[in-house]
């Protein structure tokens, strides 16, 4: 019964809830929690298909090494991002940052 | 036995990802994220892939989490506490929905249900001789990217408010 389609299920729900998070909240750190929730979604895909289509299957597992180190790094870049942005703004609320506005 | 273990984990990730966006207080949402990224890594131990869980423990449940714990606690405002209701609410809602159903649509029409698993658990050594010799210039990079994010990290972390 088990098979790659179940999981695959479970990696587009989380992509989805992540899609409405970045649409609908307007505080800069909830971003930050949907763009992990989709990168997470991501690394469950390359883990399931190098489990289920590779031929040589330890290529999926280290892309989703890769992809993990790459997230921490992301994170933490755009945590102090929203740091400096408190710092100077005193809010985080993505909808009143419009100096850069055209 | 291992599909109530895959029931429970996909019950605790979607639940604690939604928990995740919606709870009031943000605390709560980045320790509901915390017990999401521990249900990814159940999912990947379930997938043979123990090497790729304990990284994700190790890196999101013990650092990332708690980095973002504490950003969460020093950009605190109350103002948060009720959250203002807006139309992006509901064209979230939609595109999210649309999005489900289209790719849930095609992964159940695909013949993807039918694959059968190719191969079992790999040990660790393989991935760490795939990973120097197949992977080496990517190792590299990656180390490189990541002493650039710390130094980056440090330097907005260091901006104070401009004198006007």
């Amino acid at each position: 019964m088990e098979s790659a389609l179940q999981y695959l299920i479970v990696s587009v729900a989380l992509f989805a809830i992540g899609v409405y998070g970045l649409i609908a909240k307007r505080n800069a750190i909830r971003l930050l929690f949907s763009i992990e929730i989709i990168a997470n979604s991501a690394i469950l895909n390359l883990v399931v298909f190098s489990r289920y289509l590779a031929v040589s299957n330890v290529t999926g597992r280290v892309f989703a090494l890769f992809a993990i180190a790459l997230l921490a790094a992301e994170a933490v870049v755009g945590l102090s991002l929203i740091l400096a942005a408190y710092r100077i703004r005193k809010d985080i609320d993505v909808l009143e940052m419009r100096e850069m506005r055209g | 036995m291992v599909e109530f273990a895959f029931i429970a984990l996909t019950v605790m990730a979607i639940s604690s990802a939604i928990l995740a966006l919606e709870a009031k207080e943000v605390v709560y949402g980045a320790i509901s994220l915390a017990i999401m990224l521990m249900a990814m890594a159940g999912f990947f131990i379930l997938l043979d892939a123990p090497f790729v869980a304990m990284f994700q423990i190790i890196v999101y449940v013990g650092a990332v989490a708690v980095l973002i714990l504490f950003t969460v606690m020093l950009v605190r405002r109350d103002k948060w506490l009720k959250p203002p209701v807006s139309g992006l609410t509901v064209v979230g809602i939609i595109t999210g929905l649309i999005l489900a159903s289209t790719f849930g649509l095609l992964l159940i029409n695909s013949t993807l249900g039918s694959v059968v698993v190719s191969s079992g658990s790999v040990s660790f050594m393989l991935i760490g001789v795939e990973l120097i010799s197949e992977y080496w210039v990517a190792l590299e990079v990656l180390a490189l990217l990541l002493a650039v994010s710390l130094i980056g990290a440090l330097t907005l972390a260091k901006i104070e408010e401009e004198d006007k």
